[in-house]
């Protein structure tokens, strides 16, 4: 198991982009920060660069727009990295997918580790997630 | 001197380093210019609204905009009961009351996300925390009344899918208890520091002719003079039943605009007791059929404005034509004013107090007119603008 | 004077149907080369608030409806233009008037290929800068 991806569990820092999409996600990912949730007692930070982050957060169906953006933060994160899709958008684009602006899912994009599923996923199932990933990655089943 | 910045105003995803939404042209400190992108948030939801039915169409618009995402429903129900005859004549009583409930608890929970985002813009992280935390207790009442923090399900085209419990009534009580003095706090923390008027007061005018000039509407308008509000105008729900004040400042600059979303919030929590006195029993649903062919209009006054939903119908079971014109396409351009002549320290706290639905902004950079580069990271910006604070801090100190 | 009796003494022969759904909608129809006298004087003359405007194809070519209210009564007064043919739609620009019109007209412009002669900025507002020309999106191009 990667001796670098070992060490992030300890304190894993996130990076955070939105591909279009209705910002419910990012508001309860920015509610996992609050007092109720306060997940930066685990380690957990959201960094304002991909440059420092080990994991990348993506929520929103991925527009034709906003594809470009999301590799070149891709290519900027420190390899190795997770790749979380979070959200009923990001899995599978929910109900966008036959719109003209919606043209593949994330995991065409980029390689994902861990997929968060709700229209919003409450904190509580995105801090389940994260110590899904975390246990993986330790190799613990 | 002359110097790039990039800046994300993204306050839901501070953190975005590439493609800018808006460029701000500087000279030395000063914005001379600014261009405003946006669509990064596109998803062709008014093309989708004619593949899918009426009923579904409301799943749809409600994820336009995940914060109000009661509004964008509402308004698209009224749209489509406008071409029936109009809400009053087909919606029940008890209906229009869980309606209004469920509109103004949504405008306390957008109003708090927003003053704990411009918090955090100024360099208050306490206010950030505290704003946030007494969301909580609102998005508990709504998972308790409608099932979801988030995204409600609750509007139907003839009422409303879901009733409230006798049971739910007490808990949504104790929750205007518990915000209420918090509301209370924040009012005073916001009028009375010296600090806030010193940083907030005179940034980002909107003189009452450009809001006219613009169309903007929602809480920036109503900070430049102009009284309009469509619960007064064009009353829906139960808003012509109980008695609220709509509130107006006069300045135009970011401290009246966060004055009046406080204020707002506490008129919105005297509306909800008023409502939950006076609802009626009854039925919830008129149980509506078919749509006749006819236009529809449907507008509600979100926490950023004014919603406006037109409907197409032909008689099928699919709207013909669905335009969506959310409160944030006009308040986001009149950025185009707004910014121009104050200092990039000033631009992250202009930008958010418009309060975008950041469904169709995101970013922002600044270039200099010159040599068209740009220089710093997405957290310069808000840095700039707490080092001012913090400046202001000094000298208040010192005086 | 009534506001609808003002409209329709302003606008005079502009006016070529006059539709009132309920008490607070009222929809009129106006010649395409008249569009810019009429949102002068619901704008300047009377002070109605621009709200949005919103573009349709329609069998024979396209439809723009411009909706303006007057806030103190709470009424829309939307004025309804017709363009005739589906090859080179085109109509005058209200962004001289008001600035509220450039985003719209701008966002009309690239999802249904109707063009606005005098705007300042026409350019791509929503879409990316790269999509094909030709392709509108919110036409009915395969439907049938």
């Amino acid at each position: 198991m990667n001796l670098k991806l070992k060490a992030l569990t300890k304190s894993i820092w996130v990076f955070h982009v939105s591909t279009g999409s209705c910002n419910n996600c990012d508001i309860e990912i920015l509610d996992c920060l609050t007092p109720r949730f306060d997940v930066e007692r685990f380690g957990i930070q959201l960094v304002g660069s991909a440059r420092h982050a080990d994991a990348l957060l993506v929520t929103g169906i991925v527009n034709k727009k906003s594809l470009p953006r999301l590799r070149r933060i891709y290519e900027q994160l420190p390899k190795p990295c997770v790749v979380v899709a979070v959200g009923q958008c990001a899995i599978s684009q929910h109900m966008f997918r036959f719109g003209y602006n919606a043209p593949q899912t994330l995991d065409k994009v980029l390689p994902v580790d861990l997929y968060i599923p709700g229209c919003p996923p409450k904190p509580e199932a995105m801090i389940d997630g994260i110590v899904k990933l975390v246990n993986k990655l330790k190799g613990v089943k | 001197m002359s110097h790039r910045v990039i800046v994300p105003i993204g306050p839901y995803h501070p953190l975005q380093d590439e493609p800018e939404f808006f460029q701000l042209y500087v000279e030395g400190e000063r914005v001379v210019d600014i261009d405003i992108h946006i669509g990064y948030n596109h998803r062709g939801i008014e093309k989708l609204a004619e593949l899918n039915h009426y009923d579904q169409v409301a799943y749809l618009v409600e994820r336009i905009c995940g914060i109000c995402s009661s509004s964008h429903p509402y308004a698209y129900v009224l749209a489509v009961e406008d071409i029936l005859g109009g809400e009053k004549n087909i919606v029940p009583e008890r209906a229009l009351y869980i309606r209004t409930i469920v509109d103004e608890l949504q405008r306390i929970h957008s109003h708090l996300l927003w003053l704990g985002l411009a918090g955090h813009f100024i360099g208050y992280n306490t206010v950030w925390m505290w704003a946030w935390r007494y969301r909580e207790p609102v998005l508990d009442c709504f998972e308790i009344m409608t099932g979801n923090r988030n995204n409600y399900a609750m509007f139907k085209v003839g009422g409303v899918r879901r009733d409230i419990k006798d049971e739910d009534i007490p808990v949504l009580k104790k929750t205007l208890d518990e915000v209420a003095p918090a509301l209370e706090m924040f009012r005073g923390a916001v009028m009375d520091d010296p600090v806030i008027q010193a940083r907030l007061k005179g940034i980002g005018i909107l003189t009452k002719q450009q809001s006219i000039d613009w169309g903007v509407l929602g809480p920036t308008a109503r900070a430049s003079g102009l009284n309009i509000d469509v619960r007064k105008d064009e009353p829906y729900g139960a808003c012509d039943r109980i008695k609220w004040n709509v509130i107006v400042e006069n300045a135009g600059d970011v401290f009246a605009k966060t004055v009046l979303r406080v204020l707002e919030m506490q008129e919105s929590v005297s509306m909800i007791r008023q409502c939950i006195d006076k609802i009626p029993k009854g039925p919830v649903d008129a149980d509506v059929k078919d749509i006749p062919p006819g236009d529809g209009l449907g507008r509600v006054e979100a926490p950023r404005g004014e919603c406006l939903h037109y409907i197409l119908s032909d008689g099928t079971n699919r709207p013909v034509r669905h335009k969506i014109r959310a409160p944030s396409f006009m308040n986001v351009a009149s950025n185009k004013v707004a910014c121009v002549g104050g200092t990039i320290s000033d631009a992250a706290i202009t930008l958010a107090a418009v309060d975008p639905c950041y469904c169709c902004t995101e970013r922002l950079a600044v270039i200099n007119k010159s040599d068209n580069k740009k220089i710093m990271s997405g957290w310069d910006l808000i840095k700039l603008s707490q080092e001012k604070t913090n400046k202001i801090k000094e000298e208040l100190k010192s005086a | 004077m009534d506001i609808r009796e003002r409209i329709k003494e302003g606008l005079g022969k502009k006016i070529l149907e006059w539709k009132e759904h309920s008490a607070r909608r009222i929809y009129f129809t106006v010649d395409s080369k008249d569009i810019v006298n009429t949102a002068e004087f619901l704008f300047k003359k009377l002070g109605l608030r621009f709200a949005t405007a919103s573009g349709m194809e329609t069998l024979s070519g396209f439809e723009i409806l411009y909706h303006f209210t007057l806030d103190k009564t709470g009424e829309y007064f939307t004025a309804r233009i017709f363009i005739k043919g589906k090859e080179n739609p085109e109509v005058d620009s209200l962004a001289c008037l008001f600035p509220a019109a450039e985003w719209i007209e701008r966002e009309m412009w690239e999802l249904l290929g109707i063009r606005f002669l005098g705007h300042p900025n026409l350019k791509h507002l929503i879409l990316t800068e790269e999509w094909p020309e030709g392709d509108y999106p919110l036409r009915h191009k395969n439907e049938s």
